[in-house]
């Protein structure tokens, strides 16, 4: 026969925290790490499963890791190519900003711009954005320009639709309040309609970020020229599969940190938006 | 003099609430409103005036028009037809001598409590205007008891300080009239009878007059002069009741005889009208 509890005893309530809640982020991150390039190499220099041609040993990997970081550290001709592309990346970001906020503005403030150019824009936006590629090149040649075309086309779309929705983010009664201060439609605009509308433009400013680290690379597929996505192609060509991954590695540092860029001005500008805090990947 | 003693309660609509000397500050005469969009009648024939250093309440059910007459008394929203005058000069759009506050606080949440409360001078004398009007809104902050709250981001309010932040913001520009649309719906009981408290007492202290919405017949009676009974389709005016507990009133007073009888003649009148 069991005991019965004591009903006049007080209940201990045992908090159970979870194994994973108890391991720091950048340690679960590690182990993750440790056990793929452990399968990796398991895969390909140990057993000789997968052709290097395919995938490279991460022993193999690492070595040109170390020849291409050596390469850029010392100002050799990849140091050139990442240039051009982060100078693509750069131009293409700063048009598809002005670009697309003012669309995104004109969009959102005006009826015109609701009524009248919205629905192209929708249309345009529904098109596979790549395509417009040899068009570039047609216009403006294989130099840096039609790159920078294509990449800021491609980028611009997120920005447009972010900072028309931001506009439309103010509340029914933040409007009215501005109304009752018999503000001007220039002053709600400024100090209403786009301090609410920020977090939206930012959110789109990241999503852009994406597209434009895309948006240049594939110019560069397409259209040759001096860029990293040029080096890419040919050592794809040659079958150089570890540089190859080598160069990805690198290049995804460009776009890590023109995102983390964003996120940084996001944090700085839009200070009382607790809510996109965490992970910061709004 | 006893409160008990037995005295009609109602003054009828047209009568003039001769009890008040203030001077006429709002006069609304024979105000009607037909929304465009769906040809709806919202509000017909209402007139009232409203005495320097007044406080009137308007209840009535949900729907019958008191948001819409407040929308026009402070310029919000132009009237079908009648007359809103404001100390002489006709109302047609936003005034700075009418002071609004909503159901929500609606305070910016990138700017700080004082930032917020400057806003209305930032709005229409510009920056240095504002700047040279944050004395008066930290003393407005210490008025209302936040004092220490003045730099802190609205983030870090309450409910019911945030409210009273925003009756400060309400106050910076000196308004003639103070219109209330439910300031305080949105907060709990005991934090709104504090409040009603505290408006009473700003009220005094300034000597504002004031247009309250509200639902809660408790709160009409424990701060109104007189009380105006709304019924829907079309939105009117049926009955004004003066409220003759004496001043200041406090929170006992709810228990007393008198605050019952009055309550039990509103909830009469607008129950009526549900069943209708
Ligand atoms: N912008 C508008 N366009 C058309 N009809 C409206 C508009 N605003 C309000 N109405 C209608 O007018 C009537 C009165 O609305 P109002 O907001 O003044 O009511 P209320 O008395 O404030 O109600 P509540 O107590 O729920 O706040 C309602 O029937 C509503 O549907
Ligand atoms: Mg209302």
């Amino acid at each position: 026969m069991t005991a019965t509890p004591d009903p006049n005893a007080d209940t201990v309530w045992v908090e159970h925290e979870a194994l994973i809640d108890r391991i720091p982020r950048w340690v679960a991150m590690l182990v993750l790490a440790a056990i793929v390039i452990a399968i990796w190499d398991l895969a390909t220099a140990r057993t000789g499963w997968v052709s290097p041609i395919i995938l490279p040993s991460p022993a193999e990997t690492l070595a040109d890791l170390i020849f291409v970081g050596h390469n850029l550290l010392t100002g050799g001709y990849m140091l050139d190519a990442l240039w051009t592309t982060t100078r693509t990346v750069f131009w293409a970001f700063l048009i598809a900003i002005v670009i697309g906020f003012s669309l995104g503005v004109l969009v959102g403030e005006t009826k015109f711009g609701e009524r009248a150019v919205m629905p192209y824009l929708v249309a345009i936006d529904t098109m596979p954005k790549v395509a417009f590629a040899p068009l570039f090149i047609a216009w403006l040649g294989f130099d840096i320009a039609s790159k920078v075309a294509l990449a800021a086309f491609i980028a611009t779309f997120p920005i447009v639709v972010s900072t028309a929705a931001g506009l439309y983010a103010a509340s029914e009664n933040e409007r009215m309040l501005f109304k009752a201060m018999g503000a001007s439609r220039m002053q709600t605009l400024l100090r209403l309609k786009l301090p609410t509308g920020l977090p939206h433009v930012f959110t789109g400013l990241k999503i852009a970020s994406v597209g434009v680290m895309a948006g240049a690379i594939t110019g560069e597929f397409l259209g040759g020229g001096q860029g990293f996505g040029a080096l890419i192609r040919q050592s794809a060509s040659t079958l150089d599969t570890p540089r190859v991954f080598a160069l990805i590695l690198y290049l995804s540092l460009l776009g890590l940190a023109l995102f983390f860029a964003v996120a940084w001005l996001q944090k700085r500008l839009v200070f009382w938006n607790k809510a996109d805090r965490p992970g910061g990947v709004g | 003099m006893t409160m008990a003693e037995p005295r009609p309660l109602t003054a009828g609509p047209a009568a003039p609430a001769s009890d008040y000397a203030g001077r006429p500050v709002y006069e609304i005469a024979r105000l009607s409103k037909t929304y465009a969009r769906n040809r709806l009648t919202a509000l017909t024939d209402v007139s009232l005036t409203l005495h320097k250093g007044e406080f009137v309440s308007v209840v009535g059910s949900s729907g019958c028009g008191k948001s819409t007459l407040l929308k026009i008394m402070s310029g919000l929203l132009p009237p079908t037809t009648g007359r809103v005058v404001l100390e002489g000069r006709p109302v047609t759009g936003p005034r700075d001598d009418i002071g609004m506050m909503f159901q929500q606080a609606t305070l910016l949440p990138w700017k700080t409590t004082v930032e917020n409360i400057i806003l209305p001078i930032e709005i229409r004398q510009g920056r240095a205007a504002a700047r040279a009007a944050v004395p008066r809104a930290m003393d407005l902050l210490k008025l209302v008891g936040l004092g220490d709250f003045g730099h802190v981001y609205p983030g870090e309010l309450s409910g019911g300080m945030a409210q009273r932040a925003s009756i400060c913001r309400m106050l910076i520009s000196n308004p003639a009239v103070l219109l209330l649309d439910e300031p305080f719906s949105a907060l709990d009981e005991l934090t709104r009878d504090f409040m009603n408290m505290e408006l009473q007492r700003i009220c005094a202290e300034q000597q504002s007059t004031a247009f309250l919405v509200t639902h809660s017949l408790a709160e009409a009676v424990i701060l109104s002069d007189r009380i105006l009974v709304m019924k829907p389709r079309p939105g009117r005016i049926v009955e004004e009741i003066v409220i003759d507990l004496p001043r200041p009133r406090t929170l006992d007073m709810i228990n007393t005889p008198r605050f019952g009888e009055i309550v039990a003649h509103i909830r009469d009148l607008l129950g009526k009208e549900a069943f209708q």
